[in-house]
């Protein structure tokens, strides 16, 4: 049986933002119910034992996330709704916006009588003109209908959503960036602890929420923890901190493959099942040389590598939380997966990345500010033609150096920043060093354009 | 005479009660200005900082981080042409796309055309990957961007 998507349930169908469509598939009866029937305090409790984990890249479980609120606090609290999805090659939180954006509105309603917060700012990148705009019609109905505002559906429940647009930083994605950013600074992201549910936004205890996240908890509070937990993978038996990888997942598929395309699936489908099934395959009949499986931090998988006494391959690795950690990649991410084939240079495809996190980087720790700036200019140089030996043990080194988990730096960028640069060099060496040796240049060598930045 | 109009300051204004502290609406208050005018001069940027009661340089540090925003002395052309450099789009032609287009408006990403038509810039991932190569026109996607494609769009540009 193939499976039925939830989330993705409405995008195809006519009108699929307008309220009235929503209402007629059944939309908005879970919250009506939830402020009828339910405290606050059992909202948690459902999404803390459903299993959900955080959608936008770190998959910290939500429902403990909200837990961390201080307690009987007398306001006010704030909701973050982060939808800056700038992480490469990720665009399933758009599609949600786009097309079916009460889902995710219904999920703030419920999010916030949760938290007890009567104000939600939900941060859209500016490049995402269609979805704000989708956004903001949206939330003028539930205002018109009642939705939103004082005493909602006469619950005594108040709440505001404050649409603010972004202006085409990634930084903005960090959560305490976001705030910073939301603030009206720059998006400078915060040293932690304090953690934003300890001191937030305007200093204020805050919960930051992904899209996606917000979409499930409208899932998981209508139709409840069994089927949520029905989806995906448990725990596993010998890792005692893992918290499981529950429920569906919107995978994007981008890059070489026939069809690039955004699906629902219960978490863990393999990378080969997904570029071949869902994606139609490596373009123009090629093989899959390279895959970034979860947006370009999490690093590259290289898919001839055999898996230790197997027969199975790094194409085969199943996308829960766990899977890409199991060879090599930094972890799920934001399940975003970008196929490299066989005709193309990882040198160009470290390169561009290396140029992302370059021009990405706020600038505010040494490590990354600098780093960032050598491996761009290292990978600048081997595109040239002008690698010399040493400079792929300097790549590793500081890819090794900068980052959270060494300790240098105050946010992940910059440990996302040296993942594909560890994993693109440890896993395709002997094409780096080929070049090196032959001093062959890329097609792109010349490309005024993009070297000039 | 003031830089920024009677209506732009009360659209500015009119976000004031949406936050907490009038700060936040520095990147709204940015926003209008440069979507209107096409440019944040500095007489904008003292004006925004007296509605919003803080100091210009606080207007200016703000702004400055994010490379979004054309300051004193750059103005936007008619219509902001980004194409995506992401992988996603690398991939599958942005290069040669963003060539293409650099030698089709005789500029490069960061500049106007002597028409003041058409400003072009690269952008990181502008979250269009399934439609790669993509671009932004202003800020509404465009996918699947072949060359003629673009040509096509460019040609509709120009006419604005
Ligand atoms: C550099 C960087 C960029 C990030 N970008 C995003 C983003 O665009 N969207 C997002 O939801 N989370 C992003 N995150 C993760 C957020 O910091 C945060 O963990 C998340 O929004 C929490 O929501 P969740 O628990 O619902 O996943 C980013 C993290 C880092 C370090
Ligand atoms: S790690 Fe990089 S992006 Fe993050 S705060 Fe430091 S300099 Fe900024
Ligand atoms: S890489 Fe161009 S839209 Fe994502």
């Amino acid at each position: 049986m193939p499976y039925e998507p939830v989330l993705l349930a409405r995008i195809n169908k006519p009108d699929s933002g307008r309220l009235e469509g929503y209402r007629a598939d059944g939309g908005y009866a879970t919250v009506e119910r939830v402020l009828k029937e339910k405290k606050p305090a059992d909202v948690i409790a459902q999404v803390k034992d459903s299993g959900l984990r955080g959608r936008g890249g770190a998959g910290f479980p939500c429902g403990l996330k909200w837990t961390f609120l201080p307690k009987d606090h007398p306001g006010p609290i704030y909701l973050c709704v982060n939808a800056d999805e700038s992480e490469p090659c990720t665009y399933n939180n758009r599609i949600l916006m786009e097309k079916d954006p009460h889902q995710v509105l219904e999920g703030i309603m419920l999010a916030c009588y949760a938290i007890k917060s009567q104000k939600a700012f939900f941060y859209v990148r500016y490049e995402y003109g269609d979805a704000f705009r989708s956004l903001e019609s949206a939330v003028n109905e539930m205002y018109a209908a009642g939705l939103l505002g004082k005493n909602i559906l006469g619950s005594g429940f108040d709440l505001d959503i404050v649409l603010h647009r972004g202006a085409g930083a990634y930084i903005c994605g960090e959560e305490t960036g976001l705030i910073e950013s939301l603030e009206g600074k720059r998006a400078w992201p915060r040293i932690k602890p304090p953690f934003p549910a300890i001191e937030g936004a305007f200093r204020k205890p805050t919960i930051v929420n992904n899209v996606e996240t917000l979409a499930c908890v409208t899932q998981i509070m209508t139709r409840g923890i069994d089927w949520f937990k029905s989806l995906g993978v448990p725990p596993d038996p010998k890792n005692p901190r893992d918290a499981g990888s529950y429920g569906p997942k919107l995978y994007t598929i981008a890059g070489h493959v026939e069809k690039p395309c955004c699906v629902e699936l219960p978490m863990g489908v393999t990378v080969r099942d997904l570029v071949e099934k869902h994606g139609g395959g490596v373009w123009k009949g090629r093989k899959a040389k390279s895959v970034n499986p979860g947006g370009l931090s999490m690093g590259y998988v290289r898919c001839d590598a055999k898996l230790k006494d197997s027969d199975l391959t790094e194409y085969d690795i199943p996308l829960d939380f766990n899977g890409p950690g199991k060879v090599g990649c930094l972890g799920l991410g934001t399940a975003a997966v970008t196929v490299i084939d066989d005709q193309t240079s990882m040198i160009d495809v470290l390169h561009n990345t290396c140029q992302f996190f370059a021009h990405e980087s706020c600038g505010q720790c040494t490590p990354c500010r600098e780093g960032t700036g050598w491996m761009l200019k290292i990978t600048d140089r081997l595109r040239r033609g002008l690698g010399r030996k040493e400079d792929l043990d300097i790549l590793i080194d500081v890819g090794d150096r900068i980052g959270i988990m060494p300790g240098t730096t105050i946010c992940g960028l910059a440990d996302g920043a040296g993942w594909p640069v560890k994993t693109a060099i440890r896993k395709f060496r002997d094409e780096f060093e080929a070049a090196i040796k032959s001093g062959a240049k890329s097609k792109y060598a010349k490309s005024l354009a993009v070297a000039a930045h | 005479m003031p830089a920024l109009s009677p209506e732009l300051r009360e659209k500015i204004k009119a976000y004031i009660p949406k936050y907490p502290r009038k700060q936040a609406v520095t990147l709204p208050a940015l926003h209008l200005v440069h979507d209107e005018l096409r440019t944040v001069s500095n007489e904008a940027i003292v004006e925004i900082a007296e509605i919003l009661e803080l100091h210009p340089s606080e207007v200016h540090d703000t702004m400055t981080f994010y490379a979004f925003f054309k300051g004193e002395g750059e103005k936007l052309g008619t219509t902001r042409l980004w194409v995506c450099r992401g992988l996603a789009c690398m991939l599958r032609g942005a290069y040669e796309l963003i060539e293409h287009c650099e030698g089709k408006l005789g500029v490069h990403c960061g500049q106007t055309t002597a028409d003041g038509k058409i400003t072009l810039e690269f952008a990181e991932c502008i979250g269009a990957c399934d439609g790669a190569p993509a671009c932004l026109v202003n800020d509404k996607h465009a996918m699947n961007i072949t060359p003629e494609k673009a040509d096509a769009l460019i040609q509709e540009l120009k006419l604005k």
